[in-house]
């Protein structure tokens, strides 16, 4: 069936309800709610989260925004937890403990913070172990829940409340880490870059292949923070856009290890346009400072041309 | 029938393990535990089991994957020691939390550092206060039966708490003695099915663990912890109760050797007990009324037991094998000494703290005690009551 | 329902924090954060359909049979104003609360 998104949105229920206490405007929510819409209706699903926004604000007790089944334990260790449930399915299933005609699935969202830092272990040896499950990271490049502190996946010279742009040092020293990439050095089945773009068709048709391609799967997610972003809360999609036009967040999946960029941008945009509109680049355009703008467009461009290069390279057939 | 058989402490884990036959055990190798996990991958690479063995990248994961399966209504297990467990310790917190029943064989070691591999009681100790039944054990055979009676306890309605059970690293993990297993069947029989309330898996009833527990909640949510830390005496002692009419082999809270008329009594857990008995013999015969009270259950405390148990003495020593580096004794010591003031009894009390790091404890050390106890009672004196027992240290 | 309350005594709580009601949040009322309000012009609307999907809130609801969405669900829009500008349209637009 070709992707519809009313079809979808309008008669697949959603299973990340309202009543969630996420801050008004926030990237994470519209992007977790496709995400689980891609789950067959009929299907049960256990959903792991790490400590981090999502999680606190979904699951006050006594109330749960989740109407799967849901587990938090603590901030590092989303991959092994969901690890332990996905394991307690295959023991119980093999010994028929289960219903035989019913399938659950199992996602775990991350922020940045969860992921690429404090839950790196944990998800490199739930993946390596090859269980059948989906880890979500969404990325909004910080620890925004203490109060947006620098992540290994914040940007180059980010402007963050233990990387704040001072008189001496401009904002965060070092570029962001590429977790997509340490996803593909594990060799799983399926690994995708996505985020809420355009009828959000990307976003949809990445994870449903991510929850139901057999193994670990993994989704690397943008989700702006218009309060760590320093951009007003209506602007949620316009940033997403300039993300992926720009090539600052690069739309592809990697495939069996065969990579796939899903959209190159018509006429790739300068990073001034995604920097421009957000406080935490605000320094960057101070007059003196055209050097760091010149090197993080440098950064996209390199990153980029490696994606091209990767993509060239395994495609072509021998 | 029972089977006889010669097997070493985690040996004998392992096998406890394989009868119970988990649903999940998730484990990663620390000496001198990581027998546990390798025999057990053994039963499952030979089809033994059911189990989903999964070989996770480390103890806070093994414990997190715990979690996650015991919630998801599965019976899990792992087995750790020392640095192991200590890295498991946010997630042994968050387990007894959400009330869920897992169980853990902890082969007890020094705790680094500076790194040992030897045991001592300082892995146990760092996790007293954390919500888990504790059960501690002698040797092979207490170790093996209070596996087999873990799941039961922990499962209980009543109680729905992580339970632990103690070995000493090396002396009985590593020690091969004579035991009594059970046959496989019986032990399936005993230890039962596992049907949760309320599971993850289930689809009809979708549910959330581990919320984000505010002001109005969080107070009460450790008060039902507490409550049901409490129930687990009578749990605890029921199981043992029908534990014993199948095996014939009786387990209470704690054991009480030759305590009755004694006048000098040892307090202590694990290994140290055997060691201990051998000298109460030696002195009995040599009129000596020396005496043990061996402590089981130390999670829940069994405080007015204890305290009762003790009263006749007249003077008693309780040996920590952990130093709490607080000034003034040992975890055991001062639980002995609140159980022994809050029921009102005044008898002169002394802590030894020993065999930290797998420093050998003689029956000479013990015997030490015993005199010492002796001079308390004669002189009334007790001058220090934190002491070291079998350090080298320069005569003054 | 969720009976669970400030009030509710311990032993009326459930064990670890467990939530037996999935999806209960939405009990919840989250309007009230909101201090500028989506207007909704439905002679504008084309009913495209990306409103549904940007709302953070599922605050938008949408007829099942004629996949047509109707207006706002103000007990739970917190007024950030995505939607409003997402719709390619003109067909919200943001107004103070109480003006």
């Amino acid at each position: 069936m070709p992707y519809n998104l009313k079809e979808i949105v309008g008669k697949k229920p959603s299973r990340f309800t309202e009543g969630h206490r996420m801050c008004a405007g926030c990237g994470a929510p519209p992007v977790a709610r496709m995400i689980l819409r891609a789950l067959k209706e009929e299907d049960h699903a256990v959903i792991s989260g790490a400590t981090g926004c999502m999680e606190v604000s979904t699951f006050i007790y006594p109330y749960t925004a989740w109407t799967d089944s849901f587990i938090h334990t603590a901030f590092e260790c989303a991959g092994a937890t969901l690890s332990g449930v996905e394991a307690a399915y295959q023991a119980m299933k093999r010994q028929g403990k289960l219903p035989e005609d019913k399938e659950t699935k199992f996602i775990a969202f991350g922020g940045d913070g969860g992921t690429y830092d404090i839950g790196l272990q944990a998800l490199s040896g739930a993946m390596e172990r090859g269980h059948d499950l989906t880890y979500v990271c969404y990325d909004n490049g910080a620890y925004m829940n203490t109060g947006i502190q620098r992540s290994s996946a914040t940007p180059k010279f980010s402007d963050t409340t233990t990387s704040p742009a001072g008189k001496v040092l401009p904002g965060k020293m070092q570029p962001r880490k590429d977790l997509t990439k340490i996803m593909a050095g594990h060799h799983i089945p399926y690994i995708a870059q996505t985020a809420a773009f355009m009828n959000f068709k990307d976003l949809y048709e990445k994870a449903e292949k991510a929850i139901y391609t057999k193994g670990p799967t993994f989704l690397n997610v943008l989700s702006p923070c218009p309060r760590g972003w320093g951009y007003p809360t209506e602007d949620l999609m316009k940033i997403n856009k300039l993300a992926i036009d720009t090539c600052y967040w690069p739309l592809y999946e990697v495939v069996d290890g065969v990579y796939h960029i899903t959209y190159k941008p018509p006429k790739k945009l300068p990073i001034e346009e995604f920097l421009k509109p957000q406080k935490r680049f605000k320094h960057m355009f101070n007059p003196g400072n055209e050097w760091m703008i010149e090197e993080f467009q440098k950064e996209v461009d390199s990153r980029w041309q490696e994606l091209l290069d990767l993509e060239k390279l395994t495609n072509t057939e021998n | 029938m029972s089977i006889r058989e010669r097997l070493s402490g985690n040996e004998a884990a392992a096998i406890a393990m394989k009868q119970i036959n988990p649903d999940v055990v998730a484990a990663f190798p620390i000496t001198p535990s990581t027998e546990i996990p390798q025999y057990f991958s053994t039963f499952v690479a030979n089809g033994e089991v059911d189990t989903e063995f999964v070989a996770v990248e480390s103890e806070h994961s093994a414990m997190s994957a715990c979690i996650g399966a015991q919630a998801a209504g599965a019976r899990a297990m792992t087995a750790t020691s020392a640095n192991g467990l200590s890295l498991m310790w946010e997630m042994i917190y968050i387990a007894s939390s959400l009330r869920l029943p897992i169980v853990l064989s902890l082969v007890n070691r020094a705790v680094s550092g500076p790194l040992n591999i030897h045991c001592d009681h300082s892995d146990a100790m760092g996790v007293r206060d954390s919500g888990w039944i504790m059960l501690f054990s002698e040797n092979n055979q207490e170790a093996y039966d209070n596996l087999l009676m873990a799941n039961r306890i922990a499962e209980n309605e009543k109680v729905l708490l992580p339970l632990m059970v103690c070995q000493d690293g090396f002396i009985t993990s590593h020690s091969i003695e004579n035991i009594e297993l059970e046959q496989d069947e019986e032990v399936k029989k005993f230890v039962g099915e596992y049907h949760p309330k309320h599971y993850l898996l289930n689809d009809k009833e979708p549910m959330a663990v581990g919320p984000l527990d505010v002001q109005p909640y969080l107070f009460e949510h450790k008060a039902q912890q507490g409550y049901a830390m409490k129930a687990a005496k009578e749990v605890i002692l029921e199981v043992s109760r029908e534990f014993e009419k199948w095996t014939g082999r009786h387990y209470g809270l704690f054991e009480e050797y030759m305590l009755d008329d004694c006048d000098f009594a040892i307090v202590c857990m694990n290994s140290t007990a055997g060691t201990t008995k051998a000298v109460v013999d030696e002195l009995r015969k040599k009129g000596i009324k020396a005496g043990l009270l061996k402590i089981r259950v130390y999670r829940p405390f069994p405080s007015e037991e204890v305290a009762k148990a003790l009263s006749k003495a007249k003077a008693i020593a309780v040996l920590d094998k952990a130093d709490s580096l607080n000034g003034m004794g040992g975890a055991l010591f001062e639980d002995v000494a609140s159980s022994m003031y809050v029921a009102g009894k005044n008898i002169p009390l002394v802590n030894y703290i020993y065999g930290i790091g797998g420093r050998d404890t003689t029956s000479e050390d013990i015997k030490s005690v015993y005199t010492d106890l002796n001079e308390i009672l004669k002189t009334g004196k007790i001058d220090n009551p934190y002491r070291y027992l079998g350090l080298r240290k320069e005569e003054k | 329902m969720t009976e669970i309350n400030s009030k509710t005594p311990m032993e009326k709580m459930t064990i670890g924090g467990n939530i037996y009601e999935a999806g209960n949040a939405k009990e919840f009322k989250t309007g009230d954060w909101r201090s500028i309000r989506p207007v909704f012009d439905k002679e504008k609307c084309k009913q495209c359909g990306l409103c549904f999907a940007v709302c953070p809130e599922n605050a938008i609801p949408v007829n099942k049979d004629t996949l047509n969405r109707e207006d706002f669900n103000y007990d739970y829009c917190k007024g950030c104003g995505v939607c409003a500008k997402t719709c390619p349209f003109g067909a919200i637009t943001m107004k103070e609360e109480g003006v």
